[in-house]
């Protein structure tokens, strides 16, 4: 055998091993993004009119949608009301829990279970909570004398329910990583801190804080495509409504992909919607990236 | 009055002893060390003395004043970790002035005070780096910096030059005791190498198990060690531990036959004796065979097996013998240490006797 065809005989064995892998990635991640951003371009076809080639027609019939426009709105609030919320949250339980503390492991399953549970049971125990007349809230409010309310069938309080819900669920799981996190740090700061007379909040602030930023920027980027992603519980509790004051817009792509079968604008959609999400994460990345010490 | 006491403290982990009823003083401005082996309880004093962990009994007094339960930040101590336990995200100059800043102390003192305690300890070209760039001598003095810029009367150090190569170790040592004896400050050093103790201490305090064994200025504790550990611990090569046997009622060096070492009468022994101690004798003394020989430069140290037991002689100059050959051991009578061989006890009215050049 020569010096050539042994060359070759390796490619050709490299090459099928990383064959199931490719066409994996190929057929089910790689060619969707491309069929997607082709379908944008074309009109839905049916089966008697077939798909036309319309440009940007799609996207201009999106900017005057105000539907699409609601839901962008919507999700702008969601994100804003979810992100920092959670991420704040987990930071505070993950330092509470990280303490030496009663029922510690207790205390730390407690707060991890809303991440175990699949998002639709989340949703069916929290529509429980929010149910007017005999939901848990409303009992409770009862007992203060404060009359029912039907939280999610008034569009001022449906999207702040659902807010409340998905930090609920959010939480624990950011926490999970922050907790990883402290326990990565060496007891010495800390102590060498108490030595010079540091209070816990600027230990926190001066210390904690700054070496738990790799970990926050990390839960940023998974909490901003959380806020974009995550859409189980619109099923459950609201379907968007009433008034799609609720809807997100994911949810929006699916009613429009298969309630309204219009294939070629649920692309667009798609489109629009990854086109932000990787504009926003690298953003995060060249933004933050020079502010945060890596070890 | 006594910088630092310590009364009878004891300190237990559910059922394991950390530090067993030990009680000692730290003159002010004197550096003693704690020394130990490993899992001898002396950076748990430390930390006790420091408020980092608690008593279980006893009592802690700092400048006189009980100090028992009170925080770590009351006490004004400084403490340099094995580990430097500096902050990764800052720089040599928000490192050092950490503590100043937590105290809220005017930005100009915290200038001037930078600046003094930069230059004593050769820092000021690295301010502004992260201790990721620094070396780890580099480190150590940063370290140093954050416990002196605080001015504490007392600074303890834990194992602070473990993590320094030979070389760095020995330079560290010298300017950590200059600094030292220049500020007068009162600290308290641990450590598990004994040539660390004996160059750098005033007193050292020898611990083992929990335990103090004994403690006194490093001189007292090499030429009058009170049990077999403490002999057995300080000096390198430390001190010879020699069984001795009564046979045929004369004291001789067990698996000899002879001469005597000691006086009979208070049943089995050990003798000690220095390396340093020892002289070689072509024919006369303690009948022993080499077995090595390790040239060091300045001297050699000569391993001998006298009887069932390995001696080890530190010879001066250059020494080769061939493994295997016959020689005689002598030493002054007076060099020799005797203790009890059950209690390990060193047994003062036991006289030595004269081994014959």
């Amino acid at each position: 055998m020569t010096e050539r065809t042994r060359l070759v005989g390796n490619a050709v064995y490299g090459w099928l091993l990383l064959l199931p892998a490719a066409v994996l990635l190929a057929a089910f991640t790689h060619y969707p993004a491309v069929a997607t951003l082709a379908q944008s371009l074309f009109t839905s076809g049916t089966a008697l009119r077939p798909a036309e080639f319309a440009g940007l027609d799609n996207y201009r019939f999106m900017l005057e949608d105000e539907v699409f426009w609601r839901v962008l709105e919507n999700n702008v609030w969601y994100a804003i009301g979810t992100i920092p919320a959670s991420i704040a949250l987990a930071m505070l339980m993950a330092v509470w829990v990280n303490r030496r503390l009663p029922l510690r492991a207790f205390v730390r399953m407690s707060y991890f279970t809303p991440t175990i549970l699949p998002m639709i049971a989340v949703a069916n125990i929290w529509l429980f909570f929010y149910t007017p007349e005999i939901g848990l809230i409303d009992q409770i409010a009862a007992g203060f004398g404060i009359g029912s309310r039907n939280w999610l069938g008034n569009p001022d309080t449906v999207l702040g329910c659902i807010i409340v819900l998905t930090i609920w669920k959010e939480a624990g799981f950011f926490m999970i990583f922050y907790l990883a996190a402290l326990q990565s740090l060496p007891p010495e700061l800390e102590e060498a801190a108490r030595l010079e007379g540091a209070s816990r909040w600027h230990f926190f602030r001066r210390v904690t804080f700054p070496l738990l930023m790799p970990t926050t920027l990390f839960v940023l980027i998974n909490a901003v495509i959380n806020s974009f992603k995550l859409v189980d519980q619109l099923f459950i509790l609201t379907k968007g409504g009433p008034d799609n004051a609720s809807a997100l817009l994911l949810y929006y792509i699916y009613e429009v992909a298969f309630s309204f079968f219009d294939q070629a604008y649920a692309s667009t959609l798609t489109v629009v919607l990854l086109a932000a999400l990787a504009i926003i994460a690298i953003g995060q990345f060249v933004i933050l990236d020079k502010r945060i010490h890596y070890r | 009055m006594a910088a630092i006491e310590l009364i009878r403290v004891t300190k237990t982990w559910g059922a394991t002893v950390a530090v067993r009823d030990i009680s000692f003083e730290v003159d002010e401005g004197s550096f003693v060390v704690l020394l130990g082996p490993s899992g001898c309880g002396k950076s748990t004093t430390l930390r006790m003395i420091a408020g980092l962990d608690d008593v279980t009994s006893g009592r802690v007094l700092i400048g006189g004043r009980e100090m028992t339960g009170a925080p770590p930040a009351e006490r004004r101590v400084s403490m340099v970790f094995q580990s430097y336990a500096l902050f990764p995200h800052l720089d040599t100059g928000e490192n050092i002035l950490f503590g100043l800043k937590a105290r809220r102390v005017a930005k100009t003192e915290q200038r001037d005070r930078l600046v003094r305690v930069a230059e004593m300890v050769g820092l000021e070209a690295l301010l502004d780096r992260k201790p990721a760039q620094l070396s780890g001598g580099q480190r150590q003095r940063v370290a140093l910096a954050r416990a002196i810029i605080a001015e504490n009367p007392i600074c303890l150090m834990d194992e602070p030059l473990s993590n320094l190569d030979a070389k760095l170790r020995h330079e560290m040592r010298v300017e950590i005791r200059a600094l030292q004896q220049r500020l007068g400050m009162t600290t308290v050093y641990v450590t598990h190498d004994q040539t660390e103790a004996m160059s750098m201490a005033d007193r050292v305090v020898l611990m083992r198990d929990g335990g103090i064994e004994q403690q006194g200025p490093p001189a007292a504790l090499y030429d009058v060690p009170e049990t077999v550990f403490a002999a057995g611990f300080i000096g390198t090569p430390p001190m010879n531990l020699l069984k001795v046997e009564e046979v045929g009622g004369a004291m001789v060096i067990a698996g000899t036959d002879g001469p005597a070492v000691a006086e009979a009468g208070y049943g089995n022994l050990v003798l000690g004796i220095r390396p340093e101690q020892i002289a070689i004798a072509d024919n006369s003394g303690i009948e022993g065979r080499v077995e090595s020989c390790d040239y060091l430069g300045a001297d050699t140290i000569v391993g001998v097996r006298v009887g069932s037991q390995s001696v080890l002689i530190r010879a001066h100059g250059r020494h080769s013998r061939p493994a295997g050959s016959r020689i005689h051991l002598h030493w002054q009578e007076s060099e020799v240490h005797l203790f009890n061989d059950e209690t390990g006890v060193r047994m003062a009215g036991v006289r030595p006797l004269p081994v014959a050049a």
